[in-house]
C-alpha cells in the first residue's frame, strides 16, 4: 500500500491571525474528500513564521516535506492531488 | 461553493500584513522612516506585481491602507503627504478621529457601477415581459433583442424578475447592497463614497468589499504610545475575542499582558449587569403595559435607532451596553488607568467616542496584528486567572440570541415573555424595525434582540477567526461558567 500524505495546518497565532482560521475546515473536508489516504491535523507553530518578515507569506501550511506559503483551502487541495497522483 | 466564501481573503491578509509592519515600525528605532518605507518594503524593486497594473500603483495603494492604519482619512490626506509626516502626526494625536471608517476609493475601480444588462441569453420571444413591465420605458427590442436605454433605467430590477430566460442580470455593488441604510454609493467618478450623516458604523461594507476598498482607521499607535509612555493600559476584552484564537481564555489573558497591558477585564462583566438591569426593566415596562422592548448592547444598532428610527427610542432597553459596565468598573478601580476595548466590530469606535470611560478601541485583526509583530504564540502562554468571574450567560452575549436568553434568565417564569432575534440589519429588517417602532407593535414576541451583524458579534466586521469553530470554542467556554442565577442569588443571601 502506498505511503499515506501528511497534511499540517499551522495554526500557530501568526498564521490564524494570517488566515489559517479558514483553513480550519480543511481538517474536516479532507478526510472526507480522501479518505485514509491522507491525514490531516492542526499544528502548533511551524517556526517558519519567525525567520525576517516571513511572516507575511503566512499562513503556511506542511504537505508531505512541501511548504505552502500563504496557503489557501485551493492550493492546498491542489498539492494534495499533485502527490496522489504521481 | 461554500469554500470560496471561507477562503482567506487577499484583501484581509494586506490589511492585517500593513497593521503588523506599523507596529514594527513603531517599535523600532526609527518610526518614521519605517513607516515611509512600507510601501517600497512590501512592493521591492523588481517583484512581482501580483493585483494592479504597475508597481507605482501597487505601491501607492498599499500607502492609502498604511494611511488608514496610521489612523487618518484617506479621503482626506492629501497625495503628497508623506507616510513618514503622519506617522509623526500619529505619534502627536490626543483623540483619535471622529468617524472611524475610510474609503480607498483607488481601490473601487475594479468595480462596476450598479446596473441593470441584457445577457446573449435574450430569445427575443414574442411575449417581451420585460418591455411590458418597465414602467419608466427603458427596454426596446432592437435587431429582434431586448435592449435597455441606461438614460431611462432606474435600476428597480423588474424585468430582470420577469423575464423567463433569466436573460435580464443586475450587477450589484457588494458595499451598497450590504449597507443597511443606504450610507455608501458610487458617485459618478465610480468611487464608493460613505455618507457620514447616515452611516451607522456597522461594517458590513468593509466585510463585503472585495477589493479591501473601506478600511477602519486603527487606533492601534495611539495605545503603543500609551504603553511605551508607561502609563497603566488595561483591556476589555469582549465576549466575542474568546472565540478568536485557539487558546483558553487564561492564555489570551496571559498573552495580551504580554503586549504590555497591566491587566485584562472580561467585558462578560459589565455584560452581567446589563442582563440584570435589562431583566427588571422589561419586568417593569411589561407591568405598565409596554407592547416591546428591544436590547441595547449593540453599537450598530444604537447608531440606527438614533440615526434612522429615532421612532424606536422609546422601545429601546434604557440599560447601558456591557462595555459600558465594564468601562466604569474599571475607572472606579484604577482612575489612573487608560482603558482599551477589544472589539469584533467597527462600530464600538462610535460608542467608545461618546463614552468617557473608554479610551481606545482595538479590533481582533489589529490585537491579532500585535501579537505577529511581538511573535507572541498564545498557546505557549500557560495562562492567568480573571480576578472577577463572569457569568455563562454574560460570556454568551456574544452569540446571537445570547442576550434575550439571558435576560430571560432572569425574568418571573410567569411572565408572558416572548424573545424574538433579528440576527443581523438588512435593507428588509430595518424595514420591519420601523413598521415596528411606528405601529407601536411587534407580532413576533416582546422581547427582541437586535444584532447588527448575523451570529451576532462573532460575526462582526474585524473578527480574525471563522464563525464555526468560534462558536464552539464560545459555546464550550460558557458550558464550564456558572448561571447568573447563582450569581444573583448569592448576593441576595449576602443581602439578607
Ligand atoms: S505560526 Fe505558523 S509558522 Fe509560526
Amino acid at each position: 500500500m502506498d505511503k499515506k500524505i501528511s497534511v499540517k495546518v499551522c495554526l500557530g497565532t501568526t498564521c490564524f491571525v494570517m488566515g489559517s482560521s479558514n483553513l480550519q475546515e480543511l481538517i474536516e473536508t479532507v478526510p472526507a474528500k480522501y479518505g485514509d489516504r491522507v491525514e490531516v491535523s492542526g499544528v502548533p507553530c511551524l517556526g517558519l513564521c519567525s525567520i525576517d518578515w516571513e511572516f507575511s507569506k503566512a499562513p503556511y501550511v506542511k504537505v508531505d516535506d512541501e511548504v505552502i506559503k500563504e496557503a489557501t483551502v485551493e492550493k492546498v487541495l491542489k498539492a494534495i492531488d499533485e502527490k496522489l497522483n504521481k | 461553493m461554500a469554500m470560496n466564501t471561507s477562503t482567506p481573503k487577499q484583501t484581509s491578509h494586506l490589511k492585517r500584513e500593513i497593521l503588523v509592519r506599523l507596529i514594527k515600525a513603531y517599535l523600532s528605532d526609527d518610526f518614521a522612516e519605517n513607516t515611509r518605507l512600507i510601501p517600497y518594503d512590501m512592493r521591492p524593486k523588481g517583484s512581482e506585481v501580483p493585483y494592479r497594473c504597475c508597481i507605482h500603483s501597487e505601491r501607492a495603494i498599499l500607502r492609502d491602507r498604511a494611511i488608514a492604519g496610521l489612523g487618518f482619512s484617506i479621503e482626506e490626506t492629501e497625495d503628497s503627504t508623506l507616510l513618514s509626516e503622519l506617522a509623526n502626526k500619529a505619534e502627536k494625536r490626543d483623540v483619535p478621529e471622529q468617524q472611524p471608517l475610510t474609503v480607498l476609493t483607488t481601490a473601487c475601480k475594479g468595480c462596476v457601477p450598479s446596473r441593470v444588462y441584457v445577457t446573449d441569453l435574450c430569445q427575443g420571444c414574442v411575449a417581451r415581459p420585460c418591455v411590458n413591465t418597465c414602467k419608466f420605458g427603458a427596454i426596446s427590442i432592437q435587431n429582434g433583442k431586448s435592449v435597455i436605454d441606461p438614460a431611462k433605467c432606474k435600476n428597480c430590477g423588474m424585468c430582470v424578475q420577469v423575464c423567463p430566460y433569466q436573460a435580464i442580470q443586475k450587477i450589484i455593488v457588494p458595499c451598497e447592497s450590504a449597507c443597511p441604510v443606504g450610507a455608501i454609493a458610487k458617485d459618478e467618478n465610480g468611487h464608493a463614497k460613505i455618507d457620514f450623516e447616515k452611516c451607522i458604523s456597522c461594517g458590513k461594507c468593509a466585510s463585503a468589499c472585495p477589493f479591501g476598498a473601506v478600511h477602519e482607521k486603527s487606533q492601534i499607535i495611539d495605545v503603543l504610545k500609551n504603553i511605551k509612555a508607561g502609563k497603566k493600559v488595561i483591556a476589555m476584552i469582549a465576549p466575542a475575542m474568546i472565540g478568536q484564537l485557539p487558546c483558553t481564555a487564561q492564555q489570551l489573558k496571559e498573552a495580551i499582558m504580554k503586549l504590555g497591558f497591566a491587566d485584562v477585564y472580561e467585558v462578560a462583566q459589565g455584560a452581567d449587569i446589563t442582563t440584570k438591569n435589562e431583566a427588571e426593566e422589561f419586568e417593569e415596562r411589561l407591568m405598565k403595559g409596554a407592547e416591546f422592548m428591544t436590547t441595547s448592547c449593540c453599537a450598530g444598532y444604537n447608531e440606527l435607532v438614533d440615526r434612522h428610527i429615532p421612532e424606536m427610542k422609546p422601545f429601546r432597553s434604557d440599560t447601558k451596553t456591557p462595555m459600558y459596565y465594564t468601562a466604569e468598573i474599571v475607572k472606579k478601580e484604577h482612575p489612573d488607568a487608560v482603558t482599551v476595548f477589544f472589539s469584533p466590530c467597527v462600530a464600538k469606535k462610535r460608542e467608545a467616542l461618546n463614552n468617557p470611560n473608554t479610551d481606545y478601541v482595538l479590533n481582533y485583526e489589529e490585537v491579532g496584528a500585535w501579537f505577529i509583530a511581538l511573535g507572541i504564540q498564545v498557546t505557549e502562554c500557560e495562562g492567568k486567572e480573571f480576578k472577577t468571574e463572569s457569568s455563562a450567560e454574560g460570556r454568551n452575549f456574544c452569540v446571537t440570541g445570547g442576550v434575550a436568553k439571558a435576560v430571560q434568565t432572569l425574568l418571573p417564569e410567569d411572565l408572558p415573555t416572548h424573545p424574538v432575534v433579528i440576527d443581523g440589519l438588512t435593507k428588509q429588517s430595518v424595514r420591519d424595525l420601523k413598521k415596528y417602532a411606528k405601529n407601536g407593535v411587534c407580532d413576533l414576541g416582546n422581547l427582541i434582540e437586535i444584532m447588527a451583524c448575523t451570529g451576532g458579534c462573532l460575526g462582526g466586521n474585524s473578527t480574525v477567526n471563522a464563525m464555526k469553530p468560534a462558536l464552539k470554542q464560545v459555546t464550550s467556554y460558557v458550558n464550564s461558567s456558572k448561571s447568573i442565577k447563582e450569581q444573583v442569588s448569592g448576593t441576595e443571601q449576602v443581602k439578607q
